[in-house]
């Protein structure tokens, strides 16, 4: 398998509006001081659906504080979020110049406009078909969000999305990483984005046992590796990066904050909903990634795990980092920064991917919080209480994605 | 219970505002939806069914192409409440 790094590709600008913060910054600086995104969701459908489990790490910073009340009427949230984190992370990369036709959007999502399908299906049933509204279809396709971020910086070597569930936004850098190496574009937006915070996914994560019903302690709920875990925290918004050829970044003079060297990809054909056991899935992808980002298996030394805080795929992951990692296992730091975050389901990974860069570039792994009784059968270096520093020199680390229908999505980010 | 026109124009501009972000004092009675307003089409049918709600009167589609302006869809739309 070649790697075909001689056109490598960099993240020269990052953007996120998350539980924790408006901006990618904000949400950096909330991970470090161990805050927690998750609260009681104060809608009026909580009591009225009876929804069993009434907190979510919702939006930290509402999307009408920051787009012209037209944007937000016009969009449905899963691309108000992207069209945020998007635009703060293009200011942030020095609004690159590039020809139009040079430059491509890649934007993944879970589920997509779901509160768009259903409050319009709502006004067929309660008003007609005359009082749908007819942005109604472009508002709820998943494709929404990248359409958007496409026509919002007139990025024109072409606007995809991939859907893989909770691998979604992960796999679109795996996505833009491609489009970069095989000469489609010179710079690439990417990242993944979810609004889901509606009661229709909730009933469903909750009918499958899937969600925390930590109800009395929404910021303790969302505990990965604790053997108290008792299931994930639902999380909303959205992350993108902006990738570019190193060649594009070096000529124009651009901050490069890390290499995202490589993405790694397979799929379990085992179950729908549940993980290999085994990990043999997972510890593909990862090794993939490790081999196209020319290193060994020794040369990573962090992992952001995907470790939603469930009691199956905890474990799951474990043991594929280990069958991938062997003995390097104990050499790994890992932190599961979801304990914070909640779970962003397609922009989950993005969002990991944002935070695994910034650990690189600032050599800091946020602490993961409530992991106070560490699951005997997870033997992995996860870090708590203070974030932990990592070593000068070059160094790498994987963040790890996994979506329902079997999606593993492992990113491999180097130093510069 | 008709409105005056200067009442329905004002009720217009704020439904127009409301679509478009565009200043209610820009939705004059000559303006052209189309070229002076840029509103396309997809925006102008959401117009029209808000109209229809906040008027009392009903716009059938046939119609709505003859609305080329705004004093087009105020006239309409006069008639219609009386």
């Amino acid at each position: 398998m070649t790697s075909n790094r001689d056109r490598r590709v960099v993240v020269t600008g990052l953007g996120a509006t998350t539980p924790l913060g408006g901006t990618a910054t904000e949400t950096w600086e909330a991970l470090l001081a161990g805050r927690s995104g998750a609260r009681p969701m104060e809608f009026d459908w909580v009591a009225k659906y009876e929804l069993p489990v009434t907190f979510a790490a919702t939006i930290h910073t509402p999307p009408g504080d920051v787009l012209t009340k037209v944007e937000t009427r016009r969009l449905d949230p899963s691309s108000q979020y992207a069209l945020i984190a998007a635009r703060e992370a293009w200011a942030d990369a020095g609004k690159p110049e590039v020809d139009p036709e040079r430059l491509g959007a890649a934007i993944g999502s879970g589920i997509g406009g779901v509160w768009t399908l259903l409050d319009q299906w709502d006004n067929l049933r309660e008003k007609g078909p005359r009082r749908v509204y007819p942005l109604a279809v472009p508002m709820l396709m998943p494709n929404g969000p990248a359409a958007a971020v496409s026509l919002d910086l007139g990025a024109r070597a072409g606007a995809h999305t991939t859907v893989s569930a909770c691998a979604s936004g992960a796999e679109s850098m795996g996505y833009a990483i491609d489009m970069i190496r095989t000469g489609r574009a010179d710079v690439v937006v990417a990242g993944g984005t979810e609004a889901a915070v509606h009661p229709l996914p909730i009933a469903g994560f909750a009918a499958m046992q899937a969600l925390s019903t930590r109800n009395d302690e929404p910021e303790k709920a969302s505990r990965p590796y604790d053997t108290g875990r008792d299931g994930f925290v639902l999380g909303e918004g959205a992350a993108v990066i902006v990738l570019e050829s190193e060649e594009h970044a070096r000529a124009r003079g651009a901050r490069i904050y890390a290499e995202l060297a490589s993405v790694g990809m397979s799929a379990d054909a085992h179950h729908i909903t549940a993980p290999e056991p085994n990990g043999s899935g997972a510890s593909r992808a990862m090794l993939y990634a490790v081999e196209r980002a020319d290193l060994s298996p020794t040369d990573i030394i962090h992992i952001n795990a995907h470790a939603t805080s469930t009691p199956v795929g905890d474990v799951a992951e474990y043991n594929a980092i280990k069958r991938a990692f062997g003995d390097h296992t104990d050499d790994l730091t890992v932190t599961a920064t979801k304990s914070m975050t909640g779970h962003l389901l397609g922009a989950a990974g993005a969002l990991e991917a944002v935070i695994t860069i910034q650990s690189i570039y600032n050599r800091l792994v946020p602490a993961t919080i409530n992991l106070d009784d560490q699951d005997p059968e997870i033997h992995l270096n996860v870090v708590t209480g203070e974030h932990q520093k990592l070593p000068d020199g070059d160094i790498a680390a994987l963040n790890n994605s996994f979506g329902f229908g079997g999606h593993n999505v492992a990113l491999a980010v180097r130093s510069i | 219970m008709a409105q005056s026109e200067q009442e329905i124009l004002e009720g217009l501009a704020e439904i127009v505002n409301e679509e478009t972000g565009l200043d209610t004092a820009s939705v004059e009675m000559d303006k052209s939806f189309t070229e002076d307003l840029d509103i396309d089409s997809l925006s102008m049918m959401t117009i029209v069914v808000n109209a229809e709600e906040k008027f009392g009167v009903r716009i059938p589609d046939s119609e709505v192409k003859n609305l080329k302006t705004v004093r087009d869809a105020v006239t309409f739309i006069a008639g219609a409440q009386s």
